[in-house]
């Protein structure tokens, strides 16, 4: 092979293998959403009954809500998916939002190892924290200004102790996604907040178990946001709008409550038009 | 949990699970294409460094010994805020799909092709310096026969730039977003099992991928020793 036909050869195969990026632009969308939503498998379920409804395609981002928020403000999604209502109020607030629409909730849930060695266990959040505060047991926190984050800072506040500004040694930030959290703590063997969708889909669980559930303060909502096409202009914002007006419909809150996991329902669909 | 991953990934291949097969198809259009580019512009880069008396020679040889050691995240980052909407390069609309996942592995191979082609090319210039003078060859001439000479050992080059685009993760997760059906490639989908806790799962599609890149390898070094025993 002279060195020009190598070229050639190498030049065409360029040119064949580019077009993949052009294609599949049309009918889709692109969503920024959460970590838990896609590794709990919710839009493996919904996406499939969304497009034979509609014709869309539905491309999921999957990030903590802080980064789902902010792909969202640089314009790089259409529609953002996420469960921090704070951070998305603000968002709103900020003209990077058309409106937030509560899609559902499921609720957090502090998990241990199944010795439970700070004898958190129990209905309330608040004490189990200072349970696992004062026994000093290993904490594995997300770190990653995602939702769930927020959530656990927030029951920290409630306890008055805050483990984060002291460095405790046994409080460990991971920065990490919900899921190499959990794979962090199984390893650890410690106490860890999480949702309860991903615990559920969780595989690795080795020696943990859920300690505290059923606290109302632990009702984790999630809300959806068209992006403010008025900023963005190429924010495709019918069918994005088409995906929102789904989800709260009959039809997209019925798919979201048959979504279950060996019986377990993950997502309460709670919509209000 | 390994003999696991192995009856895994074995029940994986054998089904010719269209989920794995798009995953895997698309992670070796993405790199494939990426080697491809990185050749087409680091061949010429490092024959112009090999040839060159620029003043620019040294600098240029030191800044592509030191990108060999581009963090891929970083390039990730970059690449995400020129390609994002509000960057410089928005209006192409690459992020979040195989075009900008490409275009951010191309700037990982280049450097590494660009390398080690110029040592390459380097070491037959001493070797053929006498035979050039004597000839009278102009430093273009002696150029074209170099790569040409060199042609096999360039071909490798091209499976080096491969190797680091198919086994990188960073700058394909930031750049395309783990997309499934999209922009999922092997690195990002074993990074996708392993946070779920589907360690076995991951593990199997990291066998497969492991296994793919191999087969690569083998399929290179025969079409070489074929290529040379006819051309050479």
């Amino acid at each position: 092979m002279k060195l020009t036909s190598f070229f050639s050869v190498a030049a065409a195969s360029v040119l064949l293998a580019l077009p993949v990026g052009a294609r599949a632009q049309d009918a889709s969308i692109t969503v920024a959403s959460t970590t838990s939503t896609e590794q709990s498998g919710l839009f493996g379920h919904l996406l499939p009954i969304f497009k034979r409804a509609s014709g869309i395609d539905v491309k999921v981002v999957a990030l903590g809500t802080g980064q789902a928020l902010d792909v969202g403000r640089r314009g790089d999604a259409d529609v953002v998916f996420v469960h921090d209502q704070a951070a998305e109020e603000k968002f709103v607030a900020e003209g990077f939002g058309v409106r937030r629409i509560p899609v559902m909730y499921n609720d957090f849930v502090l998990i241990g190892p199944s010795d439970d060695p700070a004898k958190s266990a129990g209905k309330d959040i608040v004490a189990g924290l200072k349970a696992v505060y004062n026994a000093k047991s290993a904490f594995v926190s997300r770190g990653d200004k995602s939702g769930t984050h927020a959530a656990e800072l927030r029951y920290w506040k409630q306890t008055a102790l805050d483990p984060a500004t002291e460095k405790a040694s046994w409080y460990r930030e991971t920065g990490s996604g919900m899921g190499p959290a959990l794979n962090t703590a199984a390893a650890m063997n410690g106490y860890i907040l999480a949702d309860r969708g991903t615990w559920l889909s969780f595989k690795n669980r080795q020696n943990l178990k859920i300690v505290v559930e059923g606290d109302t303060k632990l009702f984790n909502q999630y809300g959806v946001m068209l992006v403010n096409p008025a900023k963005h202009a190429h924010v495709k914002r019918d069918a994005g709008q088409k995906f929102i007006d789904w989800l709260v419909s009959a039809e997209g809150q019925a798919a979201i409550a048959s979504y279950k996991i060996g019986g377990e329902q993950l997502f309460f669909p709670n919509a209000t038009k | 949990m390994i003999a696991d991953a192995f009856l895994q990934a074995l029940a994986l291949v054998s089904s010719f699970d269209p989920a794995v097969m798009s995953i895997v198809w698309l992670s070796l259009k993405v790199s494939g294409a990426a080697a491809l580019i990185g050749a087409l512009i680091a061949l010429p880069l490092a024959a112009w460094v090999v040839q060159t008396r620029s003043l620019l020679r040294e600098p240029m040889i030191v800044l592509l010994n030191a990108s060999l050691g581009l963090p891929p995240v970083i390039v990730g980052l970059v690449v995400y805020l020129l390609l994002s909407r509000t960057g410089p390069m928005g209006a192409l609309g690459w992020l979040f799909t195989p075009a900008g996942m490409i275009f951010a592995q191309v700037i990982l191979v280049t450097p590494i092709i660009a390398a080690l082609a110029r040592q390459v090319l380097e070491d037959a210039q001493q070797e053929y310096q006498d035979l050039f003078a004597s000839l009278a060859l102009s430093r273009w001439q002696s150029l074209q026969t170099l790569l040409f000479e060199t042609r096999f050992s360039l071909l490798v080059l091209l499976l080096a730039g491969f190797g680091r685009a198919i086994a990188e993760v960073g700058a394909v997760m930031m750049v395309g977003g783990n997309i499934a059906g999209h922009t999922r490639v092997m690195t990002t989908a074993i990074a996708l099992e392993t946070s779920k806790g589907e360690l076995a799962l991951a593990l199997a599609l990291g066998l497969i991928l492991i296994f793919i890149v191999l087969v690569i390898n083998i399929a290179a070094h025969y079409a070489r020793q074929v290529l040379r025993r006819r051309y050479a």
